[in-house]
């Protein structure tokens, strides 16, 4: 089944078996493995990407279903240059094993997009569906604050 | 694998009666969980996330489309209230209140809100439309009596809405959490009220006996309310499993029913 999407704001096609997931298509077929599987049952996070705007699971949606849909992942938040919740992340050292964090990237991203100054509390409400196994929480959330702070 | 993503209910309908064996996704939050455990393999999918049709949401109508994220502001607090505590963000947005409806989990958070409401549940098929009163729509533990060639397309509220509503319910933290208990109160000005809970049976459970010992108090004081959480304590039916025992859904049953009552109270 061929299924067209905009990813990263360019047309791609992709040959889709069956029922698989858009974290699949975007890893095994695009190429694009910043998004990460891990539970594979929307519990982590660390599949976020944007769908047509809205943060959502790729493991939880349907390749099929993104048909003629928008999407974004980690590779395309930012330009050139690292996007604002990358750099914020760098500088607060808001890295251990690095897994969960292209999923809070795009989560934090899509927070800041709705709301440009979040509460911390707004904060930890916005990443309670990303899940740091390496419980980096502290220095993520120090991160994210001093970018909203330094505004 | 054939997926179709219909332009409108006609549209959906139609594939679902010349599909009887298709599958159904909305938000994908439950299906995908089991196409990826491998526990289904669906030949057909009808894909509704973007039937707009659905989306549509009113103070008496709720299209089965919407998601949670969009309910959690609207007129009904209660429905704000439980949109809220479903999931994560990324949760909310992809899952539906007709995907809560058709999966018909115990512990689905918007049911007790369709059962204290005494909702009814519209069906679309292409031999007609009918509504189905909550409790003759939900049979079992994610059993239905939507028909394989039935759409779901709407949650439809009575005229008389009451004046105020709570919701509430207990997990193991406050993010993505499956209800152990999960409450909806609804009191009229004139003393009618209504309590409905989930996941203390394998459909919502009404605590009929509670209501009425209740709504006949024009001002509830510590002996009444009490007794209302004793009533309600005793009518639910609750399961002993991995989330929690039969006894301590019980006793949290009354607490959670009481301390909505007493916030519909004093707002």
């Amino acid at each position: 089944m061929r299924v067209q999407m905009t990813v990263n704001g360019e047309a791609r096609v992709c040959d889709v078996k069956g029922s698989e997931s858009l974290l699949f298509a975007l890893r095994d077929y695009l190429n694009l493995t910043g998004s990460k599987g891990a539970c594979e049952q929307g519990e982590c996070g660390s599949c976020s990407v944007l769908l047509d705007g809205e943060l959502v699971c790729s493991c939880l949606v349907m390749a099929a279903d993104a048909e003629g849909s928008e999407v974004v992942t980690i590779e395309g938040l930012g330009g050139p240059e690292l996007h604002p919740v990358q750099k914020a992340l760098v500088d607060s050292g808001a890295v251990q094993c690095g897994f969960c964090t292209p999923g809070f990237v795009v989560a934090a991203a899509a927070l800041l997009e709705e709301n440009p100054a979040p509460t911390s509390d707004e904060m930890r409400e916005a990443l309670a569906g990303n899940i740091c196994r390496c419980t980096g929480y502290g220095a993520i959330l120090r991160g994210l604050e001093a970018l909203v702070g330094g505004r | 694998m054939e997926v179709v993503h219909p332009a409108d209910i006609d549209d959906a309908v139609g594939a679902l009666a010349a599909h009887p064996e298709a599958v159904l996704l909305a938000g994908g939050t439950d299906l995908m969980v089991e196409v990826n455990f491998d526990q289904i393999r669906p030949e057909t999918v009808v894909a509704l996330r973007r039937l707009e049709d659905i989306q549509d949401v009113s103070r008496r109508r709720i299209g089965a489309g919407v998601t949670f994220r969009r309910l959690e502001s609207g007129d009904h607090n209660a429905l704000a209230q439980l949109a809220r505590t479903i999931g994560s963000p990324q949760i909310r947005a992809a899952g539906t209140i007709g995907g809560n409806i058709g999966t018909a989990s115990p512990a689905g958070d918007s049911l007790p809100f369709l059962a204290g409401l005494d909702a009814e549940i519209e069906l679309h098929s292409t031999s007609g439309t009918r509504r189905l009163p909550w409790d003759e729509f939900f049979t079992g533990v994610k059993r239905t009596a939507r028909r394989p060639d039935e759409l779901i397309t709407a949650a439809v509220l009575p005229e008389d809405l009451p004046d105020f509503q709570e919701f509430a319910k207990i997990g193991q933290r406050s993010a993505m959490v499956i209800s152990i208990v999960a409450a909806c109160v609804f009191r009229w000005r004139d003393g009618r009220t209504r309590v409905a809970l989930g996941s203390v049976g394998p459909t919502p459970v009404r605590a009929r006996r509670a209501e009425e010992m209740i709504s006949q108090e024009a001002d509830p004081g510590p002996a009444a309310l009490e007794e209302f959480a004793r009533l309600v304590s005793e009518e639910v039916s609750p399961i002993t499993d991995h989330r929690g025992t039969s006894d301590y859904r019980r006793h949290a049953s009354g607490v959670l029913a009481r301390r909505l009552l007493e916030r519909c109270l004093s707002s």
